[in-house]
């Protein structure tokens, strides 16, 4: 089945079956590799992209059910003020180590700050605990996510 | 004590050669012998060959030898030849090397071994380049070498107030006499601006912008997509499958029963194994028609293991004499009859996959008799010696390509995701992404081997260790051990207990085995760290007071074996500086002052060349909830961190990954299969338990060591010790129970 959808604020027509999830339509249809494969079950976060702003799991987010909705991936991010704030302060803050879960980090750190600019450390549990880093970066995505918020931030030694 | 980077090491064997590349660059190949490392276990001496490549503009280029799992080492080894070269960092481009040992060196992430195996090496590759450099700009000046200085990828002569950029100079300097590696000058540490820098990581652009970089990521022209079923019993065979109606449905290209049983005849978990390939052309229709997958298989003996069933039987085993002894020293059961206190003890953990968050995966294309493979492998030269040798085909005729890897820790020192692309790629003649799913990761891993430890004690009137006794119970086959479940016959407190005996006792097991981020530590020191804890508490002694008085003097315990092996020789003056410090950094002398039901444990350890003390606050709520308030970590990796940034990432990951394990991750055994299948039931550690890790490092004058591993270890004894310490409960099996922990 052909469907159009909206994606970084391009249109992209796919001959797929609806119950394929966005996530493969985005990764094996449309080569945007940057959402990630981690559990297919909406556990880890890996895949998190955006539907109208909002963060959704894309492994678990048939095709046909997007409809309308802009999709935002980390492809995108670059052109969100709040998405490129966030990947500055990844790097300035070196927070990656194998770097797998961090495009679903940025993706759900990127809505939180859209929501709420400048988040408690509760608010930041509370959006970001969806997602699963396996080297355990936590202590620096927490300190990226106040860089970019502009909140002052200790520093990721501690 | 030496780990034994001393430069004589590299006096004889060492090769430099230079070419001239096209564009007028110069092209350092450093062939030079590995130093000869003490330790056992660690790989032989090999040619290393390191790479450096200078183009005319002055860009250097840096070949980055080791997979690059998440430790950061495709930015710190660059950096120690940066350093040595002495060009700026922002004019250096690291290039991913594929694999080729000829000229590379060993090319494997594991065991905290590329810092110590290559540090001085690659100061020494860098330090040679610049020689030559140095060297072309002093025989265009007519000027001595010595009147020279070099300062960011510039030569600059002082007396003439002449200078020239090492892009101009290279192709020249490629027609220098190559220096001797061993005679190189080398920079003092102090003047260090490289190493030691915080250096975010070379891929983090490409990282937080989505960029293609994983195995998974990797699409090939022509490139079809596949599953493959495995017998979720370990080592079951297939009988049929319904392949013909796979065959039919949407996206399908191809469904066939793979039998193993002549390419491995053996049944290695690492080789291939029997089970259904679907090839389809979008790895979700191979998922879907997965779903329809009507398979029979001969499910083996190994189905009538359980982890329940390895529980009683080693209970039972615990019971009679071991099967055989590690060590005797003095004589253990006199001791304890003539101990003032006897302290007994029976501790387990469980199995644990090492969950990558990339599932296993690989692209495989086989024409002929050749492949090339683009592979999230942390150690790609066995794999592709595996595959040769499945396929029946020249060793020399399988290339990798190594792309970068969402996180490792151990798994990929197996290569089985290699062999099954391989094996599909050719049956269907066109390239494959093999995909695992989670369940597949999960159900088909080399686990960290479950154990039993029943301990005995005892301690004189003053309290002091005057007998100690392990009765190790593990996994194997007959007298041998299991892949990483064996003991080491020097762990502490042997040598610092005179009355002391490891006895051990194995049980029969088909589930695989295999390395996992601190290998053995990340087990032993639970119930050694957890046990010395109940002795001092039985001795009514301060932790840390009563750890140091068992370490004692400032001296190297050498193994037993008597032969130096750094790996294995313990230092306790290292140990007891790192355990003063981390004492005084977590302000554990007030810990008394800490409201009821939170406390304070602390732990040490020694693995992978690294000394580590460790301390853990945490809080226990009425419900038994655990929360994790602070985590403090001192550690001694030698003189030199190459990159802060870096290092402190590792221990704070690896502390957070512990500490993961202790309170939500277990892998059990039902039937011959493993129960867990996802997230929900194996748990990582997330955002709103992660404490903050505050890092210290004590510089000593040893040499630099690898930071993958070491940190691990302590935090699971620190936290179970704290965890007693707030509630009287003592936590001797793992992953912890909460329910045993209500007020």
């Amino acid at each position: 089945m052909i469907y159009t959808v909206e994606v970084n604020h391009v249109k992209r027509t796919v001959d797929v079956d609806g119950d394929m999830p966005l996530l493969w339509v985005l990764r094996d249809e449309l080569d945007l590799k940057g959402s990630k494969f981690g559990c297919g079950a909406g556990f880890c976060g890996a895949c998190t992209v955006h539907l109208n702003g909002q963060p959704v799991r894309s492994c678990i987010t048939p095709i046909a059910t997007v409809g309308d909705a802009r999709v935002a991936t980390i492809e995108g991010m670059a052109a969100s003020t709040v998405g490129k704030k966030l990947q500055a302060a990844w790097m300035e803050l070196d927070v990656p180590q194998c770097g797998y879960c961090q495009a679903g980090q940025i993706m759900t750190a990127t809505a939180l700050l859209t929501a709420t600019p400048q988040p408690t450390d509760a608010e930041i549990d509370d959006a970001m605990t969806g997602n699963v880093c396996r080297c355990c970066t936590y202590t620096r995505i927490r300190a990226a996510i106040k860089k970019a918020s502009g909140m002052h931030t200790a520093s990721v030694e501690e | 004590m030496s780990n034994g980077i001393a430069a004589s090491g590299l006096s004889r064997r060492f090769f430099l050669k230079a070419t001239a590349v096209a564009g007028g660059g110069l092209l350092l190949h450093a062939m030079l012998p590995l130093p000869v490392h003490a330790a056992a276990g660690v790989a032989a001496p090999a040619p290393l060959n390191a790479f450096i490549r200078i183009a005319p503009d002055g860009i250097v280029t840096i070949m980055s030898k080791n997979p690059e799992v998440g430790q950061g080492i495709k930015t710190s080894l660059p950096q120690v030849i940066a350093e040595e070269l002495d060009v700026a960092w922002k004019n250096v481009r690291i290039e991913q090397a594929p694999l080729d040992e000829a000229k590379f060196g060993p090319q494997v992430a594991g065991g905290s071994r590329s810092t110590p195996v290559n540090y001085d090496p690659l100061r020494r590759v860098g330090a040679a380049g610049r020689q030559m450099l140095v060297a072309a700009a002093a025989s265009t000046w007519g000027v001595a070498p010595s009147e020279c200085r070099t300062e960011a990828g510039v030569v600059y002569h002082a007396g003439s107030n002449r200078s020239l950029g090492y892009g101009a100079l290279a192709a020249k300097a490629a027609a220098m006499p190559v220096p001797d590696l061993a005679s190189v000058t080398l920079k003092d540490p102090k003047t260090f601006s490289i190493i030691g820098q915080r250096i975010p990581g070379v891929d983090n652009a490409k990282i937080v912008t989505g960029q293609k970089l994983f195995g998974i990521d990797v699409t090939v022209p022509g490139m079809l997509y596949a599953v493959y079923q495995k017998c979720p019993v370990f080592g079951g065979k297939i009988v049929s499958a319904n392949v013909q109606s796979l065959k039919a449905l949407p996206g399908v290209h191809d469904a066939f029963i793979v039998d193993s049983s002549v390419v491995n005849p053996s049944g290695s978990h690492e080789g291939l194994n029997d089970g259904v390939a679907i090839v389809a052309n979008s790895w979700w229709a191979a998922s879907q028609a997965r779903e329809q997958l009507q398979a029979t298989w001969n499910e083996g003996p190994v189905a009538a293991q359980s982890s329940t069933g390895f529980a009683a039987d080693a209970v039972k085993l615990s019971q009679q004499s071991p099967e055989s002894y590690l060590r005797r020293d003095g004589d253990a059961a006199a001791a304890m009859q003539n101990a003032a206190h006897v302290v007994e003890a029976a501790y387990s953990y469980p199995f644990l996959s090492h969950i990558d968050l990339e599932p296993q995966n690989c692209t495989a294309h086989v024409q002929n008799d050749r492949v090339v493979f683009w592979a999230p492998t942390q150690h790609p030269a066995p794999g592709a010696k595996l595959v040769a040798e499945t396929l029946g085909i020249p060793e020399g005729n399988v290339s990798v390509n190594i792309t970068r890897i969402g996180g490792g820790f151990g798994r990929r020192l197996r290569n089985d995701y290699m062999v099954e692309a391989a094996w599909i790629s050719r049956h269907v003649g066109a390239p494959v992404k093999l995909l695992w799913n989670r369940q597949d990761d999960m159900q088909h891993d080399f686990y960290r081997p479950a154990g039993f430890h029943f301990f005995k004690g005892g301690l004189d009137g003053n309290g002091r260790v005057v007998a100690f006794r392990d009765h190790f119970v593990t996994f194997g086959h007959g007298s041998t051990t299991a892949d990483v479940a064996d003991m080491d016959a020097n762990e502490p407190p042997a040598l610092l207990v005179p009355n002391l005996e490891y006895g051990q006792s194995i049980m029969e097991s088909g589930i695989p085995t295999g390395s996992m981020r601190a290998p053995r530590a990340n087990a032993i020191a639970f119930v050694f760290q957890s046990f010395i804890d109940e002795l001092a508490h039985q001795a009514g002694k301060d932790p840390v007071e009563f750890r140091l008085t068992l370490l004692g003097e400032p001296r190297v315990l050498v193994n037993s074996t008597g032969i130096p092996d750094a790996l294995r020789d313990f230092d306790t003056g290292r140990m007891s500086n790192v355990l003063r410090r981390v004492a005084e950094i977590s302000g554990w002398s007030t810990r008394d002052r800490l409201p009821a039901r939170t406390a304070k444990g602390v732990a040490f350890y020694f693995s992978y060349l690294g000394y580590f003390a460790e301390v853990v606050q945490a809080s226990v709520a009425p419900s038994g909830e655990i929360r994790l308030d602070h985590v403090w970590a001192v550690g001694d990796v030698g003189s030199q961190i190459i990159n802060p940034s870096g290092a402190e990432n590792q221990v704070q990951g690896a502390a957070l990954d512990g500490l993961g394990q202790a309170l939500g991750q277990a892998i059990t055994i039902d039937r011959g299969r493993v129960v867990q299948a996802n997230f929900d039931t194996v748990q990582p550690l997330r955002m709103n338990q992660a404490p903050p890790v505050e890092v210290h490092f004590l510089a000593t004058d040893h040499p630099p060591t690898g930071l993958g591993e070491p940190a691990l270890p302590p935090v699971i004894p620190a936290l179970c010790n704290a965890i007693f310490a707030a509630t009287g409960k003592r936590i001797r099996s793992l992953p912890i129970d909460t329910d045993m922990l209500k007020a």
